[in-house]
């Protein structure tokens, strides 16, 4: 057996799942507090990356400046994808809130190609190494980065819901809107900040992926990969999302080693996790953190 | 004779002949006026689907989130109209609901729940506000888990004390009492009253419960299908003998105003 090769995409694993973690992270907190399943999650990535990379390759802008201009870009769309089209669904059936965020996704990816073009780009080169080596596995320079950001955001996460007053408000709108109301919260200003942060959350994993891989509209898939981490997490649980992704990200990688050293079935990585995913739902159908109400003694 | 109303300059809360219809059709209030007196425990009762909370509902705001609206009439705090006002504004003037069946958050802890209640206040000495409220409920302090594990004593405590880290002028009260032990509706009731005359926050307190809430009050109302029937002080009430019939230990559930005599007189009268 190749251990090697079997610790370096063990390694690659759990750093792709812990970004496909905090972008599960940013569809529950959407799913969470305004009830939406937002099918177009992977589109704030493609939007992210492609906004970014113009402002770095249009507009010759530094890239902190860029991607400052970013976050503000994506904070505003963001909030104007809410209040546009997902506020006035609320309290339509779910199915048609389901077919406006998925309307919303093949518009944003059609628009990205037809503005940016459909070939793949490149960043410009930000940082001057590329790979660096640790304990002899080489790992690249953006996938440190992107470990990095990971974390970062999941501890943000963390406090931004335990401590912050207004992502303690967020909780408590997710929890029932009307006792939300009750306290003094505003439920429409929680809605735009969810999709605000969601937007913006996503955007910069959107472009720490383009930095490595570059931008092209397959980072939109990965909002579709996205899927089955967050039902694999019980959908409604931000902890269970950042599980579900690690999952994802490990079982992907695992399924490519079987798959080149045993099976050479090819791809196999890319659908394993949804295999998975059936499975799992069987045993599990409200998913590993997914919530029932708890009774009350 | 005694005087109807307790002598006030201005309430602090008055409700001026309002109407309440839910989704545009379903009247539900009919004409209801009421008065609460700057630092007084007023209470209104009545039986199940009087409309009740949804007098409370009108006052907070919270109607708009069920669809109601007040129709006619006016609510006005401190002089001001706030029966146009969202909930968001009514909380931050003074006015705070306690609803019925507690509603507290329960996938928080005590200290959540308690630091929610102060959303819309300055956050910097919110140690000192929930040590505060620790005070009127010691028991709280110790149960660190999540407050659905709480039992319905300590959840009704609860939010009764996030109320209090709203500093308001006003607490709203829906039914405190509902599915408490006697022990505990009394030690809740008299948390209540120690509330009322301690931070002189005034209170409006809506009961089925009515030997409690009429001990602890200054001032009663009496709801039936929408409209105020009866009102009056303390004493007045608790004498009455048409409450003392229906509402005070009276065993016989038939009975309604409308169907007792002095009722009629009274209406015709008016
Ligand atoms: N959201 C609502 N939509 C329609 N009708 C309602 C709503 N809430 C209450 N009602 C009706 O209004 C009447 C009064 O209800 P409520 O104010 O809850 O009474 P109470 O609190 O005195 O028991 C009842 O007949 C009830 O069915
Ligand atoms: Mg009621």
């Amino acid at each position: 057996m190749n251990t090697e090769l079997l610790l370096q995409l063990t390694v690659n694993g759990l750093i792709v799942g812990l970004l496909y973690g905090v972008i599960a992270m940013c569809f529950v907190l959407i799913y969470k507090s305004t009830q939406v399943v937002n099918f177009a999650q992977g589109e704030f990535l493609l939007i992210g990356a492609w906004v970014c990379w113009g402002t770095l390759v249009w507009l010759d802008l530094p890239f902190y400046i860029g991607f400052l201009l970013t976050l503000g870009f994506m904070t505003l769309f963001g909030i104007l994808i809410q209040a546009v089209f997902l506020r006035p669904m609320i309290g339509e059936p779910i199915i048609s809130v389901i077919m406006i965020t998925i309307g919303l996704s093949m518009f944003f990816q059609s628009l990205m190609k037809w503005i940016f073009g459909v070939s793949a780009e490149s960043y410009p080169q930000v940082f001057e190494t590329s790979v660096v080596n640790i304990a002899g596995l080489n790992i690249e320079l953006a996938y440190i980065l992107s470990l990095i950001f990971s974390v970062v955001m999941m501890a943000g996460f963390y406090w931004f819901f335990k401590h912050s007053r207004m992502g303690l408000a967020m909780r408590a709108t997710a929890f029932d809107q009307q006792v939300a109301s009750s306290l003094g919260i505003s439920v429409s200003k929680v809605f735009a900040a969810s999709w605000a942060i969601s937007a913006m959350v996503s955007a910069t994993a959107g472009i720490v992926i383009g930095m490595v891989n570059g931008v092209s509209s397959a980072l939109s898939f990965i909002g579709i990969k996205v899927f089955p981490a967050v039902i694999l997490g019980g959908l409604d649980s931000i902890v269970g999302g950042v599980v579900g992704g690690v999952i994802i990200g490990l079982l992907e990688n695992l399924a490519e080693f079987i798959d080149s050293q045993y099976l050479h079935i090819g791809n196999l990585y890319t659908i394993a996790p949804f295999y998975i995913l059936l499975i799992i739902l069987t045993i599990k159908p409200y998913g590993l953190f997914g919530t029932r109400d708890i009774e009350r003694i | 004779m005694e005087a109807r109303k307790i002598e006030t300059p201005e309430p602090l809360l008055s409700i001026n002949n309002i109407e309440v219809v839910y989704d545009e059709v379903i009247l539900v209030l009919r004409g209801v006026s009421l008065d609460v007196p700057q630092g007084q425990n007023v209470t209104l009762l009545g039986p199940n689907g009087a409309g009740k909370s949804t007098t409370l509902k009108a006052i907070s705001g919270l109607l708009k989130t069920e669809d109601g609206e007040v129709s006619r009439g006016e609510i006005s705090f401190m002089g001001e109209r706030i029966d146009k006002k969202n909930a968001e504004e009514i909380v931050r003037s003074g006015i705070f609901q306690v609803m019925e069946g507690r509603r507290i958050i329960e996938d928080m802890t005590c200290i959540e729940n308690l630091k929610l209640g102060a959303y819309t206040r300055n956050q910097k000495n919110i140690n000192n506000e929930i040590e505060r409220v620790f005070e009127y409920f010691p028991r709280l302090k110790e149960r660190t888990g999540l407050a659905g594990y709480l039992s319905g004593g300590e959840q009704q405590m609860l939010a009764i004390g996030r109320a209090l880290m709203a500093n308001p002028k006003m607490i709203l009260l829906d039914e405190p009492s509902m599915g408490l032990s006697p022990l505990l509706v009394k030690e809740v009731f008299g948390i209540i009253e120690k509330i009322n005359k301690e931070q002189g926050i005034t209170m409006l307190l809506v009961e089925q419960n009515a030997n409690f809430a009429l001990k602890h009050a200054d001032y009663g109302y009496i709801m039936e299908s929408g409209k105020v029937v009866l009102d009056g002080s303390r004493e007045e009430l608790l004498n009455n003998q048409d409450v003392k019939d229906f509402y005070l230990g009276g065993n016989d559930h038939n009975k309604s105003f409308k169907n007792l005599k002095s009722y009629k007189r009274r209406k015709r009268w008016l």
